[in-house]
């Protein structure tokens, strides 16, 4: 009797969604949905508020513009707050309630790898703005991402480090899931790059002073340099630490410290670090002739003068996610979800903020290393860094 | 650097860290002493001391963002309790600790839309971000010298706020045996208002000079809170130079604990170790039963 019932509420379910469904489609002036996990609020709030609010301003921008293809963009917005279980809840809800287009975000690594076979799974594109490798390797058909990799961050490290003659280093890190991923690069590459690490230290992320853990570094006998991989706010405690101690040894710090604010939370003391990070920082040192001048300079001027804030690379990440997706809808002509995929999979020389794009079905990130600049503090201010 | 050296540096360190757990701690001591709560929101008073001072500084005078913070945060302190405590007597104590728990994430949550989610600073008091005082080729940063002084002056002032004034005798009082200090004219809701704001003064306070070093943001509350808790329990409860001690102790530990085992143990040891002395001294290192020393100061 309660599986009559059942059934009966089943068939009911299914006829009103068909229903809805036929509507929708007979309306054709529908928005196309796009959905967004970010953590504007929470630890990694400092990723996830920049990046919601440039989606925001590209939307407005889009639908000012008409739309595409003559048809309005919605954007169903979610704040997970950092929270890998919130971003899993909010996933599918997007999938099975809204059913969006794509999802853009998660902002951090630990939600986007919660999400990734759930997209898989239910043939959702999801464009996360988390760097780790581990996103898109192994390549999921369904799943793409925009910012640089880690490994690419960490070659840029000791490339620079190598040039610099510098091969005995010390490494610190969080122990957040940003900085665990950073540690795992870092050991595993240095052995084929030649360099030898030396001290290997993880801290509490809340930490409030560090200056133990440098006097351990300090004590260890041959360190040339320290890299550090971590957020805000250790990022700017390392770099006071290390001066307050009278550590002269370079600091390289990870692509996480791509926002002018923590160059000032840092001070004076910020000055000569090293990082790599997308040329969004640098772009008034860029020639006119760079193929992402025109763009980054477009995003910079539009994003500081809505919000009255500095722009970082972590918007940037969410801007090339939503230019991934809406110019894959614009040549897929219409948004099938299989189509839009393949579109982005032939995305080629697409100029985003992070870099130039070419995506392949092998290569889901669709940069490669000449997307990094190495960049440094110099009079308060983020350099190209020169040799 | 010579070995030596090396040690003196670890201990520096720890004073720093142990520092601002100390001035956390003697906010947690005052509500307890005067009314057996353990305020879990002492954490979120820091914050706002930071963030307020921070943006009055924008406008004003270092110290007079400062004063302005500890007053604004103080009253804050006294809202709290008008508000909720006030009306909740009849409760047990846990349900007022559990309470204040709530109170800190509410706190969080406000905070975080007043101001917004971003890591700021004050300046640092002398010197900038690299200037050190240099001891035996040790070096430590001016701004824990300020923490270290505020300290000695917020513990002499509560030393003679409560021994030798008619409030602070009367908090006291009011805390020792309510009904007795009922009895002889103490208005003991009001003595507890006066707790709660005077912790938010000190936590504002706290907020304040340890901001240059730690930075200040919405969630920074709660893990002071944790740790201080911890110097406070290690101290012994209810004796604001117990917590002193007991901060920099746990600071100390953890430094120590740094130099012989990996970096990422330092929490272990020191929670460790608090678990030994409550296995060994139940009321912590000069604290008495009940946490009574300052009623009976």
């Amino acid at each position: 009797m309660k599986k009559t019932y059942l059934l009966a509420a089943g068939i009911c379910a299914l006829g009103s969604q068909c229903l809805t469904q036929n509507i929708h489609a007979a309306a054709g002036g529908e928005p196309i949905k796009i959905g967004a996990i970010f953590s504007v609020t929470g630890p990694a709030s400092f990723l996830g508020a920049p990046e919601e609010k440039t989606v925001r301003m590209f939307m407005d921008k889009l639908n000012a513009a008409g739309g595409i293809n003559g048809r309005r963009v919605a954007l169903v917005l979610k704040d997970s707050g950092g929270s890998p279980e919130k971003a899993v809840s909010f996933a599918k809800q997007l999938i099975e309630e809204e059913k969006v287009l794509a999802i853009i975000g998660p902002s951090t690594s630990g939600e986007t790898m919660q999400i990734k076979a759930l997209c898989e799974e239910n043939e959702m594109i999801l464009v996360s703005c988390a760097a780790a490798e581990v996103i898109v390797n192994p390549v999921a058909r369904y799943v793409f991402k925009t910012p640089q990799k880690d490994s690419q961050a960490v070659t840029w490290i000791y490339r620079t480090m190598k040039d610099k003659g510098l091969r005995k280093i010390a490494v610190v890190s969080s122990n957040d899931g940003f900085g665990a991923a950073g540690k795992k690069q870092l050991e595993e590459m240095a052995p084929a790059e030649g360099i030898e690490i030396l001290a290997n230290e993880v801290y509490d992320k809340q930490a409030t002073d560090l200056t133990d853990i440098l006097t351990k570094i300090k004590g260890t006998r041959g360190v040339q340099a320290i890299v550090n991989w971590s957020i805000v706010p250790a990022q700017s405690i390392v770099a006071k630490n290390m001066r307050q101690l009278g550590m002269e040894m370079p600091l390289f710090q990870s692509h996480g410290f791509g926002n002018r604010k923590y160059v000032e939370q840092a001070g004076v003391a910020a000055e000569g670090t090293l990082f790599p990070a997308g040329r969004l920082l640098v772009v008034d040192e860029l020639p006119d002739s760079h193929p992402q001048k025109a763009l980054l300079a477009a995003y910079k001027k539009d994003y500081e003068e809505t919000y009255k804030e500095d722009v970082s690379t972590f918007g940037g990440h969410a801007y090339d996610a939503i230019l991934v997706v809406t110019e894959a809808l614009k040549r897929a002509g219409r948004p099938d979800r299989a189509r839009v995929r393949d579109a982005i999979e032939n995305l080629k020389g697409l100029v985003g903020t992070a870099g130039v794009f070419n995506f392949s079905p092998t290569d889901h990130t669709g940069l490669d290393l000449t997307s990094f600049e190495m960049l440094t503090v110099k009079d308060g201010k983020f350099a190209i860094y020169r040799k | 650097m010579e070995s030596g050296n090396l040690e003196l540096q670890y201990f520096l360190s720890g004073i720093t860290k142990g520092s601002i757990y100390a001035v956390v701690a003697i906010g947690f001591n005052l509500i307890y002493s005067a009314t057996g709560v353990l305020n879990f929101a002492q954490g979120e008073f820091v914050m706002l001391g930071g963030m307020v001072a921070v943006t009055l500084a924008r406008f004003v005078p270092l110290p007079v963002a400062l004063a302005g913070a500890v007053v604004i945060v103080a009253l804050v302190g006294c809202l709290l309790e008008i508000l909720f405590f006030r009306r909740l007597q009849r409760h047990s104590i846990l349900h007022l600790v559990i309470i204040t728990i709530g109170l800190s994430i509410v706190l969080q949550e406000i905070a975080l839309h007043l101001w917004d989610e971003k890591v700021r600073s004050l300046p640092y008091f002398t010197g900038n971000e690299i200037s050190t005082l240099k001891f035996l080729g040790a070096a430590i940063s001016p701004q824990v010298l300020w923490v270290l002084a505020t300290v000695a002056v917020i513990v002499v002032l509560l030393h003679i706020f409560l021994k030798y004034t008619l409030p602070g005798r009367a908090m006291r009082a009011g805390s020792s045996n309510p009904s007795a200090a009922m009895l002889a004219g103490i208005n003991i809701a009001n003595m507890r208002t006066l707790a709660f704001g005077l912790s938010a003064a000190i936590g504002a306070l706290a907020g304040c000079v340890i901001s240059p070093i730690t930075m200040t943001h919405y969630e920074m509350g709660a893990p002071l809170a944790i740790k201080g808790f911890a110097a406070a329990i290690v101290g012994g409860l209810g004796n604001p130079m117990a917590a002193v001690l007991g901060g920099l102790m746990v600071g100390v530990l953890e430094a120590y604990s740094v130099s012989r085992l990996p970096a990422a143990y330092s929490d272990v040891t020191v929670f460790a170790v608090l678990l030994l002395v409550l296995f060994v001294r139940p009321h912590g290192f000069w604290g008495r039963p009940g946490g009574e020393s300052v009623r009976e100061h």
